[in-house]
C-alpha cells in the first residue's frame, strides 16, 4: 500500500530536488457559470477606447493596420479618429497598404496625430497631398515581402496592431471570414496581418461578428491577441472587387493577356507541376484565362498558384488544373469564399509569401509571375508606385519580391496610356530592378532582357514578335513626342526600401 | 477675321475639346487644362498656336480641355473649332 | 475593321490588333453636326499616324449629300488607299466618284493612286453588282451592307442568313467575274461569338475574300476560320515549288508526285499561301 500521505516525504524530496513548491490545493472555488457566459464579457472583449488605454499606447509609438478590405477598409479611419479624439500625437502609422479611402488621414497629418507613415502604396488625394510635400518626414515604402521581413527582424517594431477581422471569438481567434449567421463582411486571407499579430507588442482585433469560442479554423490565434473590440463594420466587402469573375472587355487588355499567355506557353517553364502568380491589373489577371486552354490541350497541371488569388484561379483549381492555392490576399469574394471552404486553398503570412530571408517563402518556389507596370525603362527597371506626372498613385505590392524570386518574370503593360508613355528612358522611381525582370509584353512587341538569351531564342522560335526594348521606347516617342521634364522640388517625400532592407530610391516632392 | 463662339471635340480619353471665342485684346489667349499638363502642356499650346496662326487667326480666347490627345488630334479639333468660329472652310 | 471617324482613341489604337484593313467611317457612325470635325480628324490621322502595312480605307458620305465631295478631297489629300462608296446602286455613281477622285488627284499630281470599294446595300445594287464591279479600273472590291439591304428587301437578318444568300452569291460571282475582291457585311452582336463564327464559315465557303468587323475581338475568329490548315499549306508550298522548278527548266508541264497539275490548282495553291500569310501562319520570309 502506498497512500498520498505515505508519499508525502517523497513528494517533498522530489520538489526540493527540482527546486519547486509542493502543491497546496486550488485557491479559488470553481466558477459554476456556463463558459459561454463566463467569457462573453470577460477579459479581452472591450471598447475601442478602453482597449487603446489598456495597450499602453503612447505618443510617438508605432501602430499598424492591414489592407485586406482594400477600398472598403473602415478600420484605419475609425481607429485614427479615436486616437485623435483621445489626444494622441506623433504616431507612426505602419499599414500594409493605404488607398483612396484613407483620405481623412490628411487632417490627422495636419493636426500632428500622424507624423510618419510606412506602407506599400498610396493612392488618391492622400497620395497627391503627400507628393506635394504634406509631411515633414518621408513616407517609407516597402514591398509586402520586405514589410514582413522588417517586422520579423525588428527593423520596423510595431507597438500596437489594430487588425480588422470578419469574425473573432472572445478569446481572440480571428478570421477574414465568418461561419456564423451574423456574418457582415468577408475579406478572405489575413496574410498581411499575420506578421503584425505575431510580432506586435499588443494586438487589438476589431470585428463586426463576435462569434462563440472556438472560432476554428482560425487564422490569427488567441495567443497573439490582447483585446477584442466589436464594431458595426470593419469593411465593405463589395469593394475588394466584384463577386463574379470579371472578364476584361478592353480589347487592348485582351491583346496583352493573349500575348503574355503565348510567352508563358513557349517559355520553357510551361510543364507539368509548374507554379504561377498574377499581379493585379486587367491584362495580367486575364492572362491566366488564356493559358487555361493550353493546359487542357497539353494535359498540364499547375502545382500551385500564388499571391493575390482571383476567381479565375479558383475556377481552374476546382477544374483540377491547379492543385493548390496559396493565398496572401484574396482579390475577390469568390477567392475569399474558397479560402473559407477549401482546405487546398491555404492562407499564408506576408513572410511565408515573399520574405527574402525566409528560405521557405513561397516566392522562392515560384516558376513564373505576370505583373503590370506604370513604367518600364530601357534597362528593364520597373516603376509601379509613382505616376509619370511625379505623383504617387500605386503600390509596390509583391512586385519586386516575385520578380526577384521567380524563374520567369513577365511585365505586361501597354506602350501608351493615352499620351503617357510606359516604356521610357528611365523610370520615374525605381521599384523593381531590371536585373530581376525577364520579359516585357506590349501591344507593339515583346522585349526580352538581354540576360536571358535562352528565353529569347525560345520565344523567337515560337514566332512571337520579339523586339529590342529601346525600339519600344522609340516607337512611343514617335507617336506622342518628347515629354517635358517634371517639376520636382528638393524635398524628399518618400523613401523606397529594397526587400533586403537597403534604401533603393527616394521620391521628391512635385511642384505645381 | 470675325470670330463667333465655337467648340469642337469631346471630353473622351484621347480627345481634346477646344472652345474658341472673340478676344477683347490682341493675341491668342490659351487656357489649357490637361491630364498630361506637366509633360505636354507647352507642346499642346504650341500646336494650338501654330494651327490657329496657320488659319489666319491672330486674336482669340481659346479654352482647351485635353484628355491626352495626340498632336494630330489637337490639330484636327482646333481646325474644326476655327472653321466653325469663322465660317471659312478648309475644303473647297 | 470599321472604326468610327470621330473617335480619336479608337483611330489611334486600331492598328495594334493587326486587321488587314482599317476602314475609318465618316458616314453612319458620325452625326450630321460632327461631319466637319470627323473629316478633319480622319484627314489628320491618316496623314500622321503610322499604320504600317495596313490597308487604309475611308467610308465617305454619298456624293449627293453636302459632305461627300469634301470627304473625297480631304482623304485623298491625306493619302488614303481606298475610298469606300456607301449605298452604291449603279455604275454611274462609281463613275461620278471616279471623276471626283481624278479632279483631286490631278491637282495633287498623283493620278491613279486611289482605289474604290463599293458597298452594295440595296436590291437595285445587287441587281447591278457586275456593272458596279466593272465600272472603273480603280475598283478593288465590292462589299455587302446587309442592314440596309435587308430593310430594303422588307425582311430582317437571321442567324442563319438565308435572306442574304442571293445577295452574297451575286456579289461573289460579280467580284470574281470582274477580278476584284468580295467582302461580307458586319456582324454586330459582340457577345455571340459562336453565331459569328458560323457566319464567317458560311461566307468563306461561299467564296468571299474577307469579312467586315466592328471590334478587334472579332479578328481572331476571322483569322482562324480563314486560316488554311497545315496539310493544305504544305501541299500548296510543294505545288508552288514545283512551278518554280518547271519555270527554271523552261517546261510548261508541271507534275507533283507524278500527277499533272492544272492551272486552277496552281491558283488555289497561291491563294492558300496568301491566306496563310494574311492569317499570320506564314511570313513572307518563309516562302522566299
Amino acid at each position: 500500500m502506498s497512500t498520498l500521505v505515505e508519499r508525502k516525504d517523497l513528494i517533498a524530496a522530489a520538489a526540493a530536488q527540482m527546486g519547486k513548491q509542493v502543491y497546496k490545493g486550488a485557491e479559488d472555488a470553481k466558477n459554476p457559470l456556463p463558459r459561454k457566459e463566463l467569457h462573453q464579457d470577460g477579459g479581452k472583449v472591450t471598447t475601442l477606447e478602453d482597449a487603446i488605454k489598456q495597450t499602453g499606447l503612447k505618443d510617438g509609438m508605432t501602430i499598424s493596420f492591414h489592407h485586406h478590405f482594400r477600398g472598403g477598409d473602415k478600420v484605419v479611419n475609425m481607429v485614427v479618429a479615436k486616437l485623435a479624439e483621445m489626444g494622441f500625437k506623433n504616431l507612426h502609422l505602419a499599414a500594409s497598404s493605404l488607398s483612396d479611402v484613407h483620405e481623412p488621414l490628411i487632417e490627422h497629418i495636419k493636426n500632428g496625430v500622424v507624423t510618419k507613415i510606412s506602407t506599400s502604396g498610396l493612392r488618391g488625394k492622400l497620395a497627391n497631398e503627400i507628393s506635394h510635400g504634406l509631411m515633414e518626414e518621408p513616407v517609407t515604402f516597402r514591398s509586402h515581402g520586405g514589410r514582413g521581413s522588417a517586422i520579423a527582424t525588428g527593423d520596423m517594431h510595431i507597438d500596437v496592431a489594430f487588425l480588422g477581422a470578419s469574425s473573432c471569438d472572445p478569446m481572440g481567434n480571428a478570421c477574414g471570414y465568418s461561419r456564423s449567421e451574423n456574418a457582415k463582411s468577408i475579406c478572405g486571407s489575413l496574410g498581411y496581418a499575420l506578421p503584425d499579430a505575431q510580432y506586435a507588442d499588443k494586438v487589438v482585433i476589431l470585428t463586426d461578428d463576435l462569434v462563440a469560442y472556438p472560432n476554428t479554423p482560425n487564422s490569427i490565434s488567441e495567443r497573439n491577441v490582447d483585446h477584442v473590440v466589436v464594431v458595426d463594420s470593419v469593411g465593405d466587402s463589395s469593394k475588394i472587387s466584384s463577386g463574379a469573375i470579371r472578364d476584361t472587355k478592353n480589347p487592348r487588355d485582351i491583346l496583352l493577356a493573349k500575348q503574355a499567355a503565348k510567352v508563358i506557353i513557349n517559355s520553357g517553364y510551361f510543364k507539368e507541376g509548374f507554379s504561377i502568380q498574377t499581379g493585379s491589373g486587367g491584362a495580367s489577371l486575364a492572362a491566366v484565362k488564356y493559358i487555361r486552354q493550353s493546359m487542357i490541350d497539353q494535359s498540364i497541371k499547375a502545382s500551385f498558384a500564388l499571391g493575390g488569388i482571383t476567381a479565375h484561379m479558383v475556377k481552374m483549381h476546382e477544374e483540377g488544373l491547379i492543385e493548390r492555392l496559396i493565398d496572401v490576399q484574396s482579390f475577390d469574394k469568390v477567392a475569399a469564399e474558397s479560402l473559407k471552404c477549401d482546405p487546398m486553398h491555404k492562407e499564408v503570412s506576408a513572410n511565408e509569401y515573399a520574405s527574402a530571408d525566409e528560405p521557405g517563402s513561397a516566392t522562392h518556389c515560384l516558376d513564373m509571375v505576370i505583373l503590370s507596370a506604370l513604367e518600364v525603362d530601357v534597362n528593364f527597371n520597373v516603376n509601379v508606385l509613382v505616376g509619370s506626372d511625379g505623383i504617387i498613385r500605386g503600390a509596390i505590392g509583391g512586385h519586386p519580391d516575385t520578380a526577384a524570386d521567380s524563374a520567369l518574370s513577365i511585365i505586361v503593360c501597354p506602350l501608351l496610356r493615352g499620351r503617357i508613355p510606359c516604356v521610357v528612358d528611365e523610370v520615374t522611381t525605381l521599384i523593381t530592378p531590371g536585373s530581376t525582370v525577364d520579359v516585357v509584353v506590349t501591344e507593339y512587341g515583346i522585349a526580352v532582357n538581354p540576360s536571358r538569351p535562352d528565353l529569347k531564342e525560345r520565344l523567337v522560335k515560337a514566332g512571337l514578335p520579339i523586339v529590342e526594348i529601346a525600339s519600344l521606347r522609340d516607337k512611343a516617342q514617335s507617336i506622342i513626342g518628347h515629354p517635358a521634364a517634371l517639376p520636382f522640388g528638393d524635398k524628399v517625400v518618400g523613401v523606397v526600401m529594397n526587400r533586403d532592407g537597403s534604401v533603393m530610391d527616394v521620391i521628391k516632392n512635385i511642384k505645381g | 477675321m470675325e470670330i463667333k463662339n465655337a467648340v469642337a471635340g469631346t471630353l473622351e480619353s484621347g480627345d481634346i475639346q477646344v472652345m474658341i471665342a472673340p478676344s477683347e485684346s490682341k493675341g491668342l489667349h490659351i487656357d489649357l487644362e490637361s491630364s498630361v499638363a506637366f509633360q505636354f502642356g507647352e507642346q499642346i499650346k504650341k500646336v494650338i498656336t501654330e494651327t490657329l496662326t496657320g488659319l489666319g487667326i491672330e486674336d482669340a480666347q481659346v479654352k482647351a480641355s485635353d484628355k491626352g490627345a495626340l498632336d494630330c488630334t489637337i490639330r484636327a479639333r482646333v481646325t474644326a473649332a476655327a472653321v466653325r468660329a469663322t465660317g471659312k472652310d478648309v475644303w473647297k | 475593321m470599321f472604326v468610327p471617324g470621330n473617335n480619336p482613341a479608337m483611330m489611334q489604337d486600331a492598328f495594334i490588333y493587326g486587321p488587314d484593313s482599317i476602314m475609318l467611317d465618316l458616314e453612319d457612325s458620325v452625326t450630321m453636326a460632327e461631319k466637319d470635325a470627323a473629316r478633319l480628324l480622319v484627314h489628320h490621322a491618316l496623314k500622321t499616324i503610322d499604320y504600317g502595312n495596313t490597308e487604309m480605307v475611308v467610308r465617305i458620305n454619298p456624293l449627293n449629300t453636302p459632305y461627300g465631295k469634301k470627304d473625297v478631297e480631304a482623304v485623298i489629300k491625306a493619302g488614303v488607299h481606298v475610298i469606300r462608296m456607301p449605298k452604291t446602286e449603279t455604275a454611274d455613281e462609281i463613275r461620278e466618284l471616279e471623276a471626283e477622285i481624278e479632279k483631286v488627284e490631278t491637282e495633287l499630281g498623283c493620278l491613279g493612286r486611289t482605289q474604290i470599294m463599293a458597298a452594295i446595300e440595296s436590291t437595285l445594287g445587287v441587281i447591278n453588282a457586275y456593272d458596279i464591279a466593272t465600272a472603273s479600273k480603280r475598283m478593288m472590291g465590292i462589299a455587302l451592307g446587309a442592314e440596309d439591304y435587308s430593310a430594303n428587301l422588307k425582311t430582317q437578318r437571321t442567324p442563319e442568313g438565308m435572306e442574304l444568300l442571293l445577295a452574297r452569291q451575286t456579289i461573289v460571282v460579280a467580284a470574281r467575274a470582274a477580278g476584284i475582291d468580295a467582302l461580307d457585311t458586319v456582324y454586330s452582336n459582340l457577345n455571340d461569338m459562336e453565331t459569328f463564327r458560323k457566319e464567317v464559315e458560311l461566307i468563306k465557303s461561299l467564296g468571299f475574300d474577307g469579312k467586315s468587323i466592328i471590334n478587334p475581338r472579332q479578328i481572331e475568329v476571322v483569322n482562324e476560320v480563314f486560316a488554311p490548315k497545315e496539310k493544305e499549306i504544305q501541299k500548296s508550298l510543294t505545288i508552288l515549288a514545283a512551278i518554280k522548278e518547271a519555270e527554271k527548266r523552261g517546261s510548261g508541264v508541271i507534275a507533283v508526285n507524278g500527277k499533272m497539275v492544272d492551272r486552277p490548282v496552281v491558283i488555289r495553291a497561291q491563294r492558300t499561301i496568301d491566306l496563310a500569310i494574311a492569317s499570320g501562319i506564314l511570313t513572307k520570309e518563309d516562302i522566299a
